[in-house]
């Protein structure tokens, strides 16, 4: 009963939540969803490589509703992206992240890097050729890794290329021990936000102005049945959606469920295009981005940005710091042959850097104001040019490389970066308007 | 006991000493968990050295043949395809195999990188993310290259290797596609896994 209380009937949500507030709810809809469809896949499915292809042809065709349960699966895992990204976007539009959101931040983060990591162990599950070659190159990933890499990858795979041995434990970190981690991280960042209080729209604090005889904001209103209720219809609108998308167009002409991966696994052939899921394409762009030629430009990038610092920021301290890892990545990056690493230890470094920056966004934003309703031009324009480069890249990360479509993706590379290792400057440096005393419904 | 004073020092170290011993124990504990995810020794066994037969190959084709679960290439090169591997030097990032000599073996580490200047062999894996690069043996232009001499073209990053697999500069992957070690049974027989004696 307790729990009832205070997480629904008595925990009190700000009154002016918009349409960005139903990705939440979504998501966890979603994620029930996957885990309900994944028992029932688990039961026809065989962790074999000589069996893997056939089962999920089985199930498509001749499992009674079979085909229904795995495209609800399939659909779901881009669902699951499409939602947690506008979740996330959410966040960056009303500075849910700011202080004394960071805990909540910091473990969405945390769910989504565990996201990512379940969508890629279940990828490799059907055994087809992109499930294969995909695996192939996200394992190889560690292999750059210098010194421990070969080993790490090896470990990884169980084997010397990906097979059986790797299927099977992709499995197994698929269907039980990711998601483990995932429920239980869910759960750490619902009791993290309903410890601090839900954000909203104006990014003002609802419990600043309590009614004196209940000590329940004014601005506030129970969670159920008020949002109960409200995310019931985001559930509904979402399901129409989601179900137009089911039944009329599963794969989503390539982009849900690839072509190639009807074609089952074959080590000796790579299909002649491979790129990952969409909801992977950006961070792989960053990685096809960094070029022999492109390390210059990074080097000279870090440079300025050591140079920045040294320039705004008078500790000495810090100084020095920046001296000396700024050199030291330059001297990686660009130092004389057999020191410095290759370019494709760096682009697999930049591509872990651009997942894991957003873990910063609490200190990197010295904004007076939290939400964007009240930041100035400069803030918005950065958002707009990330959320573009964002979705370049990502657009980018489908196609085949030419020698203009990287060229495009080093420079929306830089703006991915810019955006995050900039934003103490501009947000501050930015024009605000001042923040309302309640929230302005 | 209640009235006796509390020994912090004890306390703290036996604290300290259950703990350190509590985390070994832990950490040892994991060592067979994490030893359970190397490759099995049915996967070490799988490694035996394939035969292949090249006596059919006609000059300028290519032929696969799995060896421990990858792809290798045998190419019959032409004089002319040769002729472009020479030429192809400059524009090669490392045209004598030497930047990670484990990829080439001793007797291979030359400009055809092979033992017969006429066939090539080659393990058919990038050496940046592990996709199978694809043939374009012919000079012809190509959407990635205008001015295309015949190689390989990997579809996940855009690499580029000559006919003699040793990769165009700038481009993603760091060294020329490896050279398994093999050796001639005859003329038209290699042994790939086994090294070529007194080459």
């Amino acid at each position: 009963m307790s729990l009832w209380r205070d997480h629904l009937a008595e925990y009190y949500a700000p009154k002016n939540f918009n349409f960005w507030y139903y990705f939440g709810s979504l998501a966890m809809f979603v994620l029930v969803l996957q885990i309900v469809t994944g028992i029932f896949l688990t039961m026809h499915y065989k962790p074999d490589a000589a069996q893997a292809f056939v089962s999920v042809e089985y199930i498509m065709r001749d499992v009674p509703g079979g085909w229904l349960i795995r495209y609800l699966h399939s659909t779901g895992a881009s669902a699951f992206f499409i939602v947690v990204y506008l979740h996330m976007f959410r966040g960056l539009l009303y500075g849910s992240y700011r202080k004394p959101r960071e805990l909540v931040w910091i473990i969405g983060m945390l769910i989504y890097l565990c996201l990512m990591a379940e969508a890629f162990f279940g990828y490799l599950l059907p055994w087809g050729q992109m499930s294969y070659w995909g695996a192939q190159v996200i394992v190889n990933l560690f292999d750059a890794i210098p010194w421990v890499g070969p080993t790490l990858a090896i470990w990884i795979r169980g084997d010397y290329v990906v097979a059986d041995a790797t299927l099977n434990r992709f499995f197994s970190f698929h269907v039980i021990a990711i998601p483990l981690l995932l429920l239980g991280l869910v759960v750490a960042h619902i009791m993290a936000l309903h410890e601090v209080g839900s954000n909203n729209p104006d990014g003002v604090e609802i419990k600043k102005v309590t009614d004196p005889k209940t000590g329940h904001p004014v601005d506030g209103i129970p969670f159920h049945p008020y949002y109960t209720v409200k995310d019931t219809l985001g559930v509904v609108a979402f399901l129409i959606v989601f179900t137009v998308i089911l039944f009329f167009m599963p794969e989503f002409g390539g982009y849900f469920l690839e072509y190639n991966n009807f074609i089952p696994a074959d080590p000796l052939k790579t299909p002649s295009h491979i790129a990952p899921v969409w909801y992977f394409t950006p961070y792989y762009s960053i990685l096809r981005a960094v070029t022999e030629d492109f390390m210059i430009y990074l080097a000279l990038g870090v440079a300025a940005y050591a140079a920045l610092i040294g320039w705004t920021v008078g500790n000495l301290r810090m100084r020095a710091a920046t001296a000396v890892v700024g050199a030291a990545l330059i001297f990686f990056m660009k130092g004389p042959e057999g020191i410095a690493l290759d370019p494709k230890v760096w682009g697999v470094a930049l591509m872990g850097v651009g997942t894991s920056i957003f873990f910063l966004l609490p200190w990197l934003d010295r904004s007076p104001v939290k939400s964007i309703r009240y930041k100035g031009p400069i803030t918005k324009a950065a958002l707009a040019l990330f959320v573009t480069a964002f979705i370049v890249l990502g657009y980018l990360g489908t196609l085949s490389v030419t020698e203009g479509r990287t060229l495009t993706a080093q420079v929306f590379t830089f703006i991915y970066f810019a955006f995050f290792l900039l934003m103490p400057w501009y947000t501050r440096a930015d024009k605000t308007r001042p923040e309302p005393e309640r929230v302005t419904g | 006991m209640a009235d006796k004073e509390l020994d912090q020092g004890k306390r703290r170290f036996l604290v300290a000493a259950t703990s350190v011993a509590g985390g070994l124990a832990g950490a040892a504990t994991a060592v067979p968990f994490v030893a359970s995810m190397l490759p099995s020794e049915r996967a070490k066994a799988a490694g035996a050295p394939v035969e292949a037969d090249i006596g059919n190959l006609a000059p300028g084709e290519m032929t696969r043949v799995e060896w421990r679960g990858k792809p290798v290439w045998v190419v019959r090169r032409t004089p002319e395809m040769l002729e472009t591997v020479k030429e192809n030097d400059g524009k090669v990032a490392d045209p004598r195999s030497e930047r990670n000599k484990e990829l080439t073996p001793e007797y291979a580490r030359n400009e055809f990188r092979s033992i017969k200047p006429e066939y090539l062999v080659v393990v058919g894996i990038c050496t940046h993310l592990g996709c199978s690069p694809v043939d374009k043996l012919k000079a012809q232009p190509e959407a990635f290259a205008s001015d295309w001499k015949g190689g390989f073209y990997c579809p996940c990053h855009g690499s580029l290797f000559d006919l003699a697999g040793r990769v165009y500069k700038n481009k993603p992957a760091p060294d020329n596609l490896a050279v398994p070690p093999h050796s001639y049974l005859s003329d038209s027989r290699i042994l790939i896994g086994v090294d070529q004696k007194g080459a």
